[in-house]
């Protein structure tokens, strides 16, 4: 943490979201809520069809932040130490040298992670918690800030390996991106490559100042009403026959995190029952299970209306 | 999967419905034929352990087999699949096998509704206090199991927590519609005909050992409550059937025929005013404390000064009456005289003899009575429960052989002695004395209470009362039974004397379960009116009744809805300003949802009413910013304002 770095100006927030949405189109409430996540601290993961622009959102994030970038392609091959590290013998040396892994980054993309073994993906939701990573004993210290940004196809897909609950619960939000509307296609395909405009864009935020908005967002008021209203949106889920399982006291944590930075992107010092509803849809959705599974046909909006129409503010 | 698809009954709902059946079909056992206990009993097994080992239901043709099976075993039992008790039988085991085929919360429902009115058939057989409080147990079972078919999830004692607040909130109107449904004449709880063959009772006969077998029942013949002034215990004889024909060792009665009543009270006479609560016994009879001078409804007395209703008695009955100690009366029918001066020839020959010696040797109708009563006391006649077995002669037996015997022998051969001797004499049965309970006063008589003694035609006095087994066994008439039976017979239960603490517990028991039966069963058309008569209600018919219940309820229900709905007014002042400001959208038709915030509603408000953007937009802002954000308190007054001057 640098507290000797003042938080950012306003301006420079909306700055951010203001270039991203030059570079992708037509979807400026998923750019602010996967800007969010990132200022609560949160990890991402986008869930949509190949192509709709996952990896150019994560890349445009990461260049705008001015952060590290590294992507890890998920297969199903992988190993955990492709994506942690692996420590060689140094013949020159004679001693063990770690070679770190892709994952030693400020900004990592891990794309289709539903592709990859089990065993793979828990080496890299291991490091999302942990924000650390033991290889051969020695635990080593991740980069700050550290943000995954995870995609993943639709678990229909053939060839996939769902994430189970307990790793879907590490993610503090899901989004999907959707198709463009038709004039943000239109814009799309009449414009330049995307890859060329990103290799374009210079950062508006730095490092440190990232940080400090990170410090920002938990300095934001939560009044007692308002605590009151998440923990009954909780226990709603915990008691309500609607629902399989109820919200876990991490998704309570990230349902106030996530409020606490759309609060601070707004404007507001303080967060309002509406900063709650409108990050539920993303923070909630993906812990929640209607008994049959039939969430998986309902929209998360759908859904997380459901819960938000069920519970009176108090 | 379809997504109204609906769901399969949890692991828990199943149990709970189990319970439930067995909730219902557990306090029915003792009244259904044992292989239908037995066969709805292994159902309910058999689908236990369906549910313990997960298996899988059985197949229709299983379930149709063993319902033909079922059916065919009523059919077989009743002779009929219609009817009280056939139809009871069918049910239970529509609910046994309905487990069977239970897989959806739908099929619970039915299990649960059978159950529901299964409860209800309880009280067919018995309306006792205890199967009041089963019913209510299966009551609340089957409540549960009605709240875990909508949550699966709830563990069972909170269930049944809810399922008791439930039937709480229900108990204003059940006491509603008791009190004021209006009856219809007649019992609540008609049984079918059958169902009164094991009531006990006088009999209108009498042969040895017939009032010897009553007398070992503890079941209680009637209660009695006394206005004023309560005559010694050992004047009390209830009359009952008066025997006044004898053919060969049996007593019977003489002609039952309607009669004045044509006796006046003595001048001087004590009189009782009492009120007689009857069990069913499936007799005409009614009893009364020697003798009565009014006529219960619908009943009418006889040449004999017996009581008589005009049919069985099949349900409990109440009666006010009025009884004289002493009675004067005119002269007596000679078709009554000439019956009680039959004696069949060869019967008892030695106490016939007796008795034609003393009329040979003359002397007035009182002096040959007190001979009698004499000769009684010198033969020192044992009273016992257990006579020995008697021929032919049962009066000569006792009376020279083994002159041990119980109140009948006494009464019997008292009365052929006397009609021998030219002294018209009958057996009058009935109950003598009873015990009262000191905790609400009234008298209980119980068939151990039954009692035979004797009535003499003098000349100049009329109909006179002889308790032989008085003069013999004087203890039998002041106290108790217990005390006139020697030491070591046997006795029944509850005529024995000790347990004083178990006694309190009795009299308070049948106190309570006198009050059960006076206001709970015995409402009836006569009580209902009179309760509403005192309640202040003038003239009551079933219009108002009807009227009343319904405004009752209504109000019950609106008063639990409105503690439903009224909440404290917060603690917060800034909420109760943004709740006015609400308050008075609602009434523009443009209500707050309930989970919806300050903004998003300011948002919604601002497009129905532009014109009032600036006010609703800082009155939300204002609110918000009290409420969620760290706005100073002082801004409240703000918000008071803008709200106060706020209109929609």
């Amino acid at each position: 943490m640098a507290p000797s770095v003042s938080a950012p100006p306003y301006n420079a927030l909306t700055g951010v979201l203001t270039a991203a949405e030059q570079i992708i189109l037509g979807k400026p409430q998923q750019l602010r809520l996967a800007f969010a996540c990132l200022l609560a601290r949160g990890h991402l993961l986008i869930e949509d069809l190949p192509g709709v622009g996952k990896t150019t959102l994560a890349h445009t994030l990461a260049r705008l932040l001015g952060l590290d970038f590294q992507r890890i392609q998920f297969t199903s091959d992988m190993l955990p130490a492709d994506i942690l590290g692996i420590s060689v013998f140094d013949r020159e040396r004679s001693s063990f040298r770690f070679h770190p892994g892709p994952i030693f980054t400020q900004v990592v993309l891990a794309d289709e992670i539903n592709r990859a073994t089990p065993k793979a993906q828990s080496a890299l939701l291991e490091a999302m918690e942990e924000r650390q990573v033991t290889v051969d004993g020695e635990t080593r210290p991740l980069p700050e800030p550290f943000f995954v940004i995870a995609t993943q196809n639709p678990t229909h897909q053939i060839g996939t390996f769902p994430l189970p609950e307990s790793q879907l619960d590490r993610f503090l939000m899901r989004i999907a991106l959707g198709y463009p509307d038709r004039d943000a296609e239109r814009a799309l395909l009449e414009g330049r490559d995307r890859r060329a405009l990103l290799a374009d864009i210079q950062p508006v935020l730095d490092p440190a100042g990232l940080v400090a908005a990170q410090a920002q967002v938990r300095q934001i008021h939560v009044a007692p009403p308002l605590i009151d209203y998440v923990q009954d949106l909780v226990a709603h889920t915990r008691h309500a026959a609607t629902w399989q399982h109820g919200l876990s006291p991490r998704a309570g944590l990230g349902l106030l995190a996530a409020a606490r930075a759309w609060a601070l992107l707004a404007g507001r010092d303080h967060v309002l029952p509406e900063d709650v509803q409108t990050v539920l849809p993303t923070v909630a959705t993906h812990r929640l299970q209607v008994p049959g599974g039939a969430i998986e046909s309902r929209a998360p909006e759908d859904v997380a209306r459901l819960l938000i129409e069920a519970v009176p503010l108090p | 999967m379809k997504p109204d698809a609906p769901q399969p009954l949890t692991l828990t709902q199943t149990w709970w419905l189990l319970a439930t059946g067995l909730a219902a079909f557990v306090p029915l056992v003792p009244h259904v034929p044992i292989w239908l206990a037995g066969l709805t009993g292994a159902i309910f097994v058999w689908r236990a352990a369906l549910v313990w080992w997960h298996q899988s239901l059985p197949t229709r043709w299983v379930l149709v087999l063993v319902t033909v099976a079922g059916a065919a075993g009523v059919f077989l039992e009743y002779r009929t699949l219609f009817g009280q008790r056939a139809g009871v039988a069918l049910l239970l085991i529509f609910l046994a096998l309905k487990q069977l085929e239970a897989r959806i919360p739908r099929d619970g429902l039915a299990i649960i509704f059978l159950a529901y009115f299964l409860t209800l058939t309880q009280f067919f057989e018995d309306q006792s206090i205890p199967i009041a409080a089963t019913m209510l147990a299966t009551l609340t079972v089957a409540t549960a199991a009605l709240a875990a078919l909508t949550d699966a999830r709830i563990s069972p004692l909170p269930l049944l927590r809810r399922a008791g607040v439930m039937l709480l909130q229900a108990v204003p109107f059940m006491l509603i519609l008791f009190v004021l449904f209006p009856r219809v004449n007649g019992p609540l709880w008609g049984l079918p005909s059958d169902a009164y063959s094991g009531l006990t009772g006088l009999s209108d006969s009498m042969t040895p050992g017939s009032i010897n077998n009553l007398i070992q029942s503890d079941a209680i013949a009637f209660r009695a409550k006394f206005e004023g002034e309560v005559p010694p215990r050992q004047q009390m004889y209830w009359r009952g059937p008066v025997l006044s024909r004898l053919k060969d060792r049996t007593w019977l009665p003489g002609l039952i025929r309607p009669a004045q009543i044509d006796y006046v009270p003595a001048p001087g006479s004590p009189s009782y005013r009492y009120t007689i609560t009857l069990e069913a016994h499936n007799r005409p009879w009614l009893f009364a404390l020697e003798l009565p001078s009014t006529l219960p409804p619908n009943a009418f007395s006889t040449a004999d000064f017996q009581l008589h209703a005009k049919k069985p008695v099949r349900e409990r009955l109440r009666y006010a009456l009025e009884s004289h100690a002493e009675v004067m009366q005119g002269a007596e029918d000679d078709f009554v005289l000439s019956l009680a001066r039959q004696l069949p020839a060869g019967l008892s020959p030695r106490t016939q003899a007796l008795g034609e010696r003393w009329a040979n040797e003359g002397g007035n109708d009182t002096q040959r009575l007190q001979r009698a009563i004499e000769f009684l006391r010198q033969q020192r006649l044992t009273y016992t429960l257990q006579p020995p077995l008697m021929g032919q002669h049962v009066a000569d037996e006792f009376l020279f052989d083994h002159k041990r015997g119980f109140c009948e022998h006494f009464a019997s051969a008292f009365v052929i002695l006397m009609r021998a001797a030219d002294v018209p004499a009958r057996v009058v049965t009935g109950y003598q004395g009873g015990e009262r309970n000191p905790v609400d006063d009234t008298w209980v008589i119980r068939q151990s209470d039954a009692h035979a003694w004797a009535e003499v035609w003098l000349e100049t006095q009329g109909w006179v009362r002889v308790d032989p087994t008085a003069t013999s066994a004087p203890a039998r008439i002041e106290q108790n039974l217990a005390a006139a039976v020697p030491a070591g017979e046997p006795l029944p239960m509850l005529a024995r004397a000790g347990f004083d603490w178990l006694k309190d517990l009795r009299f308070r028991w049948w106190a309570v379960n006198n009050a059960w039966n006076q206001w709970v069963l015995g409402y009836d058309m006569q009580r209902q009116r009179d309760f509403l008569q005192k309640l202040g209600m003038a003239s009551p018919d079933w219009r108002k009744m009807i009227v009343w219940l319904a405004v009752l309820c209504g109000t019950v229900l609106l008063a639990l809805t409105a503690a439903m709905l009224w909440r404290r007014p917060p603690a917060d002042p800034a909420l109760r300003q943004w709740q006015r400001f609400c308050r008075r959208l609602a009434r523009r038709g443009l209500a707050r949802y309930e989970w919806e915030g300050p903004d998003a509603y300011a948002q919604r408000l601002v497009a129905a009413l532009p014109a009032k953007a600036p006010e609703i937009s800082r009155i939300a802002r204002l609110y918000a910013g009290l409420r969620y954000g760290r706005l100073e308190p002082l801004a409240l007054e703000e918000l008071r304002r803008y709200v106060a001057a706020f209109k929609p």
